[in-house]
């Protein structure tokens, strides 16, 4: 029964980093259909640069309680940032070709930025843990859980709320849902989808930088973090659904305790139980478990 | 006709020149002929409109089949590792390939990279064959006489490289075959190939065990190339590339994934000789440079050059 707690509260802490890191490619799949794996990138850019800051912050003495917006905001700005030059300089000219093309495209850029990355940062290891051990632990149940790794559900369920507020309860929401469903015909209502793709893909960005940078101060920050997340990303939204925030969220449930299972009960399973259950999953539903089939056309 | 006069011009091209050209130049080709084949049996799926990002699955398995072969069961001889290697991936190719065959598109793509991301998953974790590390593979033979040194290493390029050819000439057979030309025109519009009385499923069932199999060939090619295999071989950056060499290259025409990968292979070693801490990003830009520059693959230089030819 105590393991079966363990594992239930260490696979909710696992879909709270799950949730966060795969709303955006989700949300960019969704809106452009452009599977990004420049999303492991900004994850990574978002680890590095919220490290720096919070080690140049730590070194000048300033109130501890300030690195947590400072984790925040650095992850949101190099996101917002790098994500708006990807968008204008590189995809813009692309749009139109094919789905796989502007894979490749992401991926290119993903290899640009891994190098960027070791040319800015070099390759020693970066540690932000003052945030982390800032918080302490607390007891639950007879178990100590760090503060921080709750305080990063708490993190999870406002992103979500907020993008489903976004998403049914705007004006842009509304017209960001138009795009989805018909990119031609919203563009014949006026829409300027342009620039919906700006924005889109943008905050998927953000999302992204946002996940590594609170992620930052629970790890050591190496070069190649962003390799693994991109796939686990994409095990995420493809199990909900590609382009559907519910299942983004239903997905990281189903991958954190996946994970969490096996890493208590059979720990030479961890990475064959995420893939499996994405593939029994696209077996099943290929469209994911919130996705809607697509009509076949003559 | 002339595709193949043309291959076999080629190979004898290659051959003759493995004992003149430089032991960098043996490896590096010897290489990209290797996954050449890999890239050679995406082509023949990709015209049918089945984009793979999981190949690594069955290249890792033609490689894992000849190492353990190798290390196991005491099979040394080349030929017979090769052998395996796509023996293996074809069986492991028609058992998958039978709920493969009913996905589509992206679908199908991230499903080939879930299940090759499984494989990687059960490699990392086998402590008994080498988990991350991988195995080394002694020295091949051939035909029961162990050949060590820069001679074993040129008859491991002669076999890779008639491998490839070879293979390339069958599969510019197979796109012009019925079969073939059916998997175009399924990618073209999947219902009316139905309707017209040809089994979808089952071209595409075929079609899908001859892109397992090259990647079978080349998985244990490249595993008696380089004498060490490890579980990379089935990460998903590797498929990523195969698809990558696919496009870059063009999917016109069977030579192009040779001459594609031969260029791939050739960025990547100069540019990690020259600056290994910026290698990747040498890659990418060049790869972003084809990709907005030659929209349909390096290939497209020389079928403009000929069209233009005859046009005149």
């Amino acid at each position: 029964m105590q393991k079966f707690y363990v594992i239930l509260v260490d696979g909710t802490i696992y879909f709270s980093w799950l949730f966060i890191v795969s709303m955006g490619l989700t949300l960019i799949y969704g809106v452009m259909k452009i599977l990004n794996i420049a999303h492991g990138s900004f994850y990574a850019l978002g680890a590095y640069t919220a490290a720096y800051a919070v080690g140049v912050y730590f070194a000048g003495h300033y109130p501890p309680v300030g690195s947590f917006l400072l984790l925040i905001l650095s992850g949101i700005a190099v996101g917002g940032i790098v994500g708006l030059l990807v968008e204008r300089g590189l995809l813009r000219p692309m749009y139109g070709r094919d789905e796989i093309v502007l894979v490749l495209v992401t991926y290119a850029a993903f290899l640009v930025f891994e190098d960027l990355i070791k040319l800015i940062w070099g390759v020693d290891p970066y540690f932000a843990y003052q945030p982390y051990e800032l918080l302490g632990r607390v007891s639950i149940g007879g178990i100590a859980f760090a503060v921080y790794d709750i305080g990063l559900f708490a993190l999870a369920v406002v992103i979500g709320i907020a993008a489903w507020w976004a998403l049914e309860r705007t004006r842009s929401g509304k017209l960001l849902r138009a795009v989805i469903h018909d990119r031609e015909i919203s563009t014949a209502m006026g829409i300027n989808v342009a620039r919906m793709f700006t924005a889109t893909f943008v905050i998927g960005a953000m999302l992204g930088a946002l996940g590594g940078a609170i992620t930052a101060p629970a790890i050591s920050v190496v070069p190649g973090i962003g390799v693994d997340v991109i796939v686990l990303a994409f095990a995420v939204s493809i199990i909900g659904g590609l382009g559907s925030v519910a299942g983004a969220a239903v997905g990281a449930f189903v991958v954190g305790l996946a994970r969490a299972f096996a890493v208590h009960l059979l720990p030479e399973a961890e990475l064959f139980v995420i893939y499996g259950v994405m593939a029994i999953v696209l077996a099943f539903r290929p469209q994911g478990l919130f996705g809607r089939p697509a009509a076949r056309k003559i | 006709m002339r595709t193949l006069a043309a291959l076999g011009a080629l190979l004898a091209a290659l051959l003759v020149a493995g004992p003149l050209i430089p032991s960098w130049l043996v490896f590096l080709l010897t290489v990209a002929f290797a996954k050449a084949l890999v890239v050679l049996g995406l082509l023949v799926m990709m015209r049918a409109g089945l984009v793979s990002f999981g190949q690594g699955l069955y290249y890792g398995l033609g490689a894992y089949a000849a190492g353990l072969a190798t290390n196991f069961l005491g099979i040394t001889d080349a030929l017979a590792l090769v052998a395996l290697g796509g023996l293996v991936s074809a069986i492991a190719g028609y058992v998958l390939g039978l709920v493969m065959v009913r996905y589509r598109e992206i679908f199908f793509a991230m499903l080939s990279l879930a299940l090759s991301m499984i494989l990687y998953g059960i490699l990392v974790r086998s402590v008994a064959l080498g988990s991350t590390d991988g195995f080394n593979l002694p020295q091949p033979s051939f035909f029961g006489f162990s050949v060590n040194g820069p001679a074993g290493r040129l008859l491991v390029y002669a076999l890779t490289v008639v491998m490839a050819t070879g293979t390339a000439m069958m599969l510019h057979r197979f796109i012009n075959s019925p079969a073939g030309v059916v998997g175009e025109a399924i990618l073209t519009n999947e219902i009316r190939v139905e309707y017209l009385g040809t089994s979808v499923t089952s071209v595409l069932h075929l079609t899908y065990v001859i892109g397992a199999t090259t990647a079978g060939l080349g998985g244990a090619l490249i595993a008696i190339a380089a004498g060490h295999i490890d579980p990379d071989l089935a990460y998903w950056t590797t498929s990523g590339e195969f698809v990558f060499v696919a496009i870059l290259s063009g999917i016109g025409h069977v030579a192009a994934p040779l001459l594609g990968m031969a260029v791939f292979e050739a960025i990547r070693s100069f540019a990690f000789q020259y600056s290994p801490y910026t290698w990747q990003m040498v890659v990418g830009i060049s790869m972003l440079a084809v990709i907005l520059f030659l929209p349909s693959g390096l290939w497209s230089l020389f079928a403009q050059r000929r069209r233009a030819r005859g046009a005149a």
